[in-house]
């Protein structure tokens, strides 16, 4: 079968890559693109691990086709530190001890990011609501969920 | 439908590690020429902090900056042997193997840093800041790095040292079949407080109040997060967790995230730990392990919740809403008990 060609922008950089039909976005960013960020958790949009911003949006990459992202534009958590910087979320997870095996952090980040960019200043419960769709196995969620609105508030004080 | 408010409580004695063939763990610590110092262990981090831990114990005993130490986990092909990161082992076995290596490289580094200040090696004593100096003269002093040169290019010394904890061998009494199965145990005592719906069978934590002796606390926030973090696991042992739903039957067992049930950011209730410090005669620094017990007295204690506030005596995990409907219709209703 013959590849199609596919271009979209990663991280503020156009990338083109040819990809097989069906293949998923998150297999192309990981294995064609080699941005290992997002992770493989289910493979079936029950963990949340592989979380990437589509246009600004959160979207499962492990249920998203490659296809459907041409000319579009796709942030990943590799694409989040700025220059040497850590970007405040990333701050605020390593100061609150939201991580332990690591594995969910990187759709944390991205469930993060995408509640912050379109509402600075979230409420406890908004903030439990945009990580819903992300599983933890070790932190219990709570130093998660501190972690997101010490970013916020440290947005809202700056 | 009425929801009913329980509370209840348990507590526990955890052995830290095991007995089985003395349960050894090995560690070797060498500096480099440039002063810093690598811990090679093959002991496991998952994630609860044992880089950090060991990391901390190696510069305490050596008595160097702990940014001047590196811990090299993760190959047990070329690192020195470990029994592996369970049982709440980590902290109190690598931890005093760390221990015994960085007191012969700190022995190896004094007797260099004697040789360079033409002193006695019993009269000096570090900083902690990297520097080594005689005692009660500050200003007659050398830096770890220096020493490493010198016991590099110069002495031909290797600043290095050796580790193992082993405990003591314990057999089985063949006339009382009495054992001391561990050197050393950690305690909990932990009070759940819930919420069942005697309508749907529904079980909502309420909130938590835990109190934990695990020794010293040698990272208390790395200690924190392995208590909250732990008290979850616990109650999605308690209420959620199951791959064999009706046992031995596999029908109905989940196949992925989607049917394997836990507790989601939604369902988490507030929890106040107070951690005790009593430190362990044969722990590093007096440190046992918060590892695996924190855990364990969440699923009694959210039990026990469960019959204070509807009656029934769950004792088959996990509790479902289906046990616990069946439970109260087989009774003739929910049968609330004293709050205590």
């Amino acid at each position: 079968m013959a590849k199609i060609p596919l271009q979209f922008r990663h991280n503020g950089r156009d990338v083109a890559i040819f990809v097989d039909g069906g293949t998923n976005l998150l297999v192309a960013l990981r294995e064609l693109i080699g941005d290992m960020t997002p992770k493989f958790g289910c493979g079936q949009g029950g963990c949340g691990t592989c979380s990437v911003l589509i246009d600004g949006e959160l979207h499962l990459s492990c249920l998203t086709l490659a296809e459907t992202v041409a000319g579009r534009s796709i942030e990943t958590l590799d694409g989040m530190k700025q220059g040497p910087n850590l970007h405040p979320l990333q701050r605020a997870f390593a100061d609150n001890f939201a991580a332990q095996c690591g594995y969910c952090t990187p759709g944390m980040l991205m469930a993060a990011k995408a509640l912050l960019d379109r509402n600075p200043s979230p409420s406890r419960d908004e903030v439990v609501e945009a990580i819903s769709g992300n599983i933890c196995r070790c932190t219990g969620y709570e130093p998660i969920i501190n972690a997101i609105l010490a970013a916020a508030g440290g947005r809202v004080s700056a | 439908m009425t929801r009913h408010r329980g509370r209840g409580m348990a507590s526990i004695n955890y052995p830290i590690g095991m007995n089985l063939g003395g349960d050894p763990s090995q560690a070797l610590v060498h500096s480099n020429p440039s002063g810093k110092f690598t811990v090679a262990l093959s002991s496991i981090d998952l994630g609860q902090g044992m880089k950090s831990v060991t990391r901390q114990i190696c510069a305490e005993t050596l008595g160097v900056p702990v940014e001047d130490v590196y811990v090299d986990t993760a190959d047990s092909d070329t690192g020195p042997h470990c029994m592996g990161s369970f049982a709440s082992r980590g902290t109190h076995r690598v931890g005093n193997a760390v221990m015994a290596a960085a007191r012969e490289a700190r022995g190896v580094m004094m007797e260099a840093a004697a040789e360079e200040l033409e002193v006695n090696a019993a009269d000096l004593e570090t900083d902690g800041r990297g520097n080594i100096h005689v005692k009660g003269a500050p200003h007659r002093s050398i830096s770890t790095k220096d020493v490493a040169i010198a016991a590099q290019f110069k002495q031909g010394k290797t600043i290095s040292g050796r580790g193992i904890f082993l405990v003591p061998l314990s057999n089985v009494d063949p006339e009382t079949g009495e054992m001391s199965p561990a050197t050393c145990y950690a305690h909990a005592c932990l009070v759940a407080e819930v919420e069942v719906d005697d309508e749907t069978g529904e079980v909502a934590m309420v909130r938590m109040d835990s109190a934990y002796e695990l020794g010293r606390a040698l990272n208390p926030r790395l200690v924190e997060q392995q208590l909250v973090g732990g008290a979850w696991m616990g109650v999605s042992h308690a209420l959620y967790e199951t791959p064999e739903p009706y046992y031995p039957d596999p029908v109905h067992g989940p196949r992925d995230f989607v049917e394997y049930l836990m507790p989601g950011p939604g369902d988490i209730w507030p929890h106040d730990i107070a951690v005790l410090e009593r430190p362990a005669p044969d722990g590093p620094f007096g440190a046992k392990g918060p590892g695996e017990m924190c855990a364990n007295p969440v699923l009694p204690a959210v039990a026990n919740a469960i019959f204070n506030a509807v009656g029934v005596r769950i004792d088959d995990l996990p509790i479902t809403p289906e046990k616990v409907l069946r439970a109260i219709k087989s009774q003739g209703g929910a049968r609330p008990q004293a709050r205590r």
